[in-house]
């Protein structure tokens, strides 16, 4: 299976997972999870058959439409998840003045901890899950699971608004390692359309912060927690 | 024949070569300074003079104290045979060693920490209790990097993987092709043990005697003379295991030549002590609290790495 030549930049992704959870510097999530966006964007054409043909398989089966194509959708990937949407990032952190300490609801080791056993359970239960028989020996699902559920404990845990967006950003990399399955079915649609949607919601986000920042001292999740005429 | 004469090289090794180690990092820091920095040999200088001098023990310390450095030395010497250098094979093996080879570890510094405690002073007493919480965290990446190589030695078809020298021996390159993600981790993992277990940066600085954020240097104070050579002795050989460890996971030997393995380990070793000294150069001491934080990273590093060899 040409597939499993992924996996060990899969495995790369699930320790940049442990990376994002731990680390309490902002600016380091903001470029490990850029990292992350990235090398999943350049796994993307390895992780097509065109280009790691299986044996027996002749080579001719990819076009020179299909070969650009891809090329240019593993640029635009590398290009927005790995530049745009860190500048993004980093230009409402600096307009909204945000601290660079990371805040969590729980620490960041019991999250570092919960990460861990769900990855641990993430690999476990990937096996027993009804999947087509080639593609149970990879890493794909148990990757795509455990960064979907890192994104998740992001989302749940980080206090403020700019580290919830980083969640929804690796929640978006845990779905596109599973998209990595349907490369040969549906190699664009999906894709753009998920890039579109995470582009427009940082870009919106972006904004969102600032302007939360005008009216509140800080864009924390915290004021969402009162109810107040 | 060949064997003994092996296994002397061996011993002679692990009896010469630590404190050189403990040099070489002193002269990269120096160089990384601009400073010219003291001789390479230095350690050997240091030790030759402690053992000269004469011994002052306090009157309120009893037999503990003074079994401290002896356990110390002795446990890290036997530690030190349990694992293969060079060659082939380790004088001291048989099935389940690596538990000893933690064990033994873990019980010169249960003997270091009891030293310390038993000249009474709450200075002391406060490393002992750092020195234990960083041991608690520290061991189970030891273990679980121990535990991931017996596995994947075992998937390699090696017949004694739960021996150092099955799981260090001459599998090692089929080891890296089957598992080599989680071998990466523990590779990883295990630096991050060696750091920490011999005090250096950015766990504990091994230059403050007067700071109050000191790890191994605090417990050690009330000693002199010969059991300071023996503590610093001790330690040597302690950085010497983990950086053996670090070099045979890193570097897998293959020739047939005895004498080419054993120069391309040495040259492995000293490369290990190089690292060390350029991370001490290029990183300040992290926070106390911090430390756990990353202990507990490179237990789930190496965890991760045991689950990935399981799931396969």
């Amino acid at each position: 299976m040409s597939i499993q030549a992924v996996d060990p930049v899969l495995v790369l992704a699930l320790v940049l997972n442990f990376f994002i959870l731990a680390n309490s510097q902002l600016r380091m999530v903001v470029f490990a999870v850029a990292i992350q966006g990235a090398i999943l964007g350049l796994m993307y054409p390895i992780a097509h058959q065109g280009f790691n043909p299986p044996a027996g398989v002749a080579v001719e089966a990819i076009g020179a439409l299909t070969l650009v194509r891809l090329v240019l959708l593993a640029m635009a990937i590398v290009l927005i998840k790995g530049y745009v949407i860190p500048r993004l990032l980093f230009r409402a952190m600096r307009e909204a003045n945000i601290i660079w300490h990371v805040e969590s609801v729980i620490g960041l080791t019991p999250t570092l901890l919960l990460g861990a056993v769900g990855t641990a359970l993430a690999l476990a239960f990937a096996q027993s899950l009804p999947i087509k028989p080639g593609h149970t020996s990879t890493l794909v699902i148990p990757a795509s699971l455990a960064t979907a559920l890192t994104g998740f404990l992001m989302l749940i845990t980080r206090r403020k608004a700019i580290s919830q967006v980083l969640g929804y950003v690796v929640l978006e990399n845990g779905i596109f390692i599973f998209g990595l399955l349907l490369i040969e079915a549906v190699p664009v649609l999906v894709e753009f359309g998920v890039l579109l949607d995470l582009f427009v919601g940082v870009f919106v986000m972006g904004i969102i912060i600032n302007h939360v920042n005008r009216s509140f001292p800080a864009a924390t999740s915290e004021h969402l927690s009162m109810l107040r005429e | 024949m060949n064997t003994i004469l092996l296994n002397m090289i061996h011993v002679a090794v692990v009896l010469t070569v630590p404190p050189l180690l403990l040099g070489v990092i002193n002269k990269t820091k120096a160089w990384f300074a601009g400073r010219r920095g003291p001789p390479v040999l230095q350690p050997y200088y240091d030790l030759r003079k402690l053992i000269v001098k004469g011994s002052v023990f306090s009157e309120t310390t009893t037999w503990v104290f003074r079994f401290g450095p002896v356990v110390g030395l002795a446990t890290a010497l036997v530690a030190a045979a349990i694992i293969p250098l060079g060659q082939r094979d380790a004088p001291l093996s048989f099935v389940g060693d690596m538990i000893l080879f933690a064990y033994v570890l873990s019980l010169g510094r249960f003997f270091t920490m009891a030293a310390a405690l038993d000249t009474g002073s709450a200075f002391e007493g406060m490393g002992s209790a750092r020195e234990a919480t960083y041991g608690c965290l520290a061991e189970p990446v030891l273990l679980f990097g121990l535990l991931v190589l017996a596995k994947v030695s075992m998937m390699a078809g090696v017949s004694e993987s739960l021996s150092m020298n099955g799981m260090l021996g001459e599998s090692l390159t089929k080891e890296w092709s089957v598992a080599g993600a989680s071998m990466l981790l523990v590779l990883i993992s295990w630096f991050i043990v060696l750091l920490v277990e011999n005090s250096r940066i950015p766990f504990d600085d091994p230059n403050t005697h007067l700071e109050l954020t000191m790890i191994h240097e605090v417990m050690v104070l009330d000693h002199c003379g010969p059991a300071l050579a023996m503590i610093l002795y001790g330690a040597a050989v302690r950085l010497f295991i983990f950086a053996a460890l670090v070099v045979r996971l890193a570097i897998p030997l293959q020739s047939g030549f005895a004498l080419w393995n054993w120069g391309l380990f040495l040259v492995g070793v000293l490369a290990v002590a190089v690292g060390v000294g350029i991370v001490e150069s290029i990183m300040a001491r992290l926070r106390l609290t911090v430390i756990p934080n990353l202990l507990v990273g490179a237990g789930v590093l190496v965890a991760f790495g045991l689950v990935l060899v399981l799931s396969h």
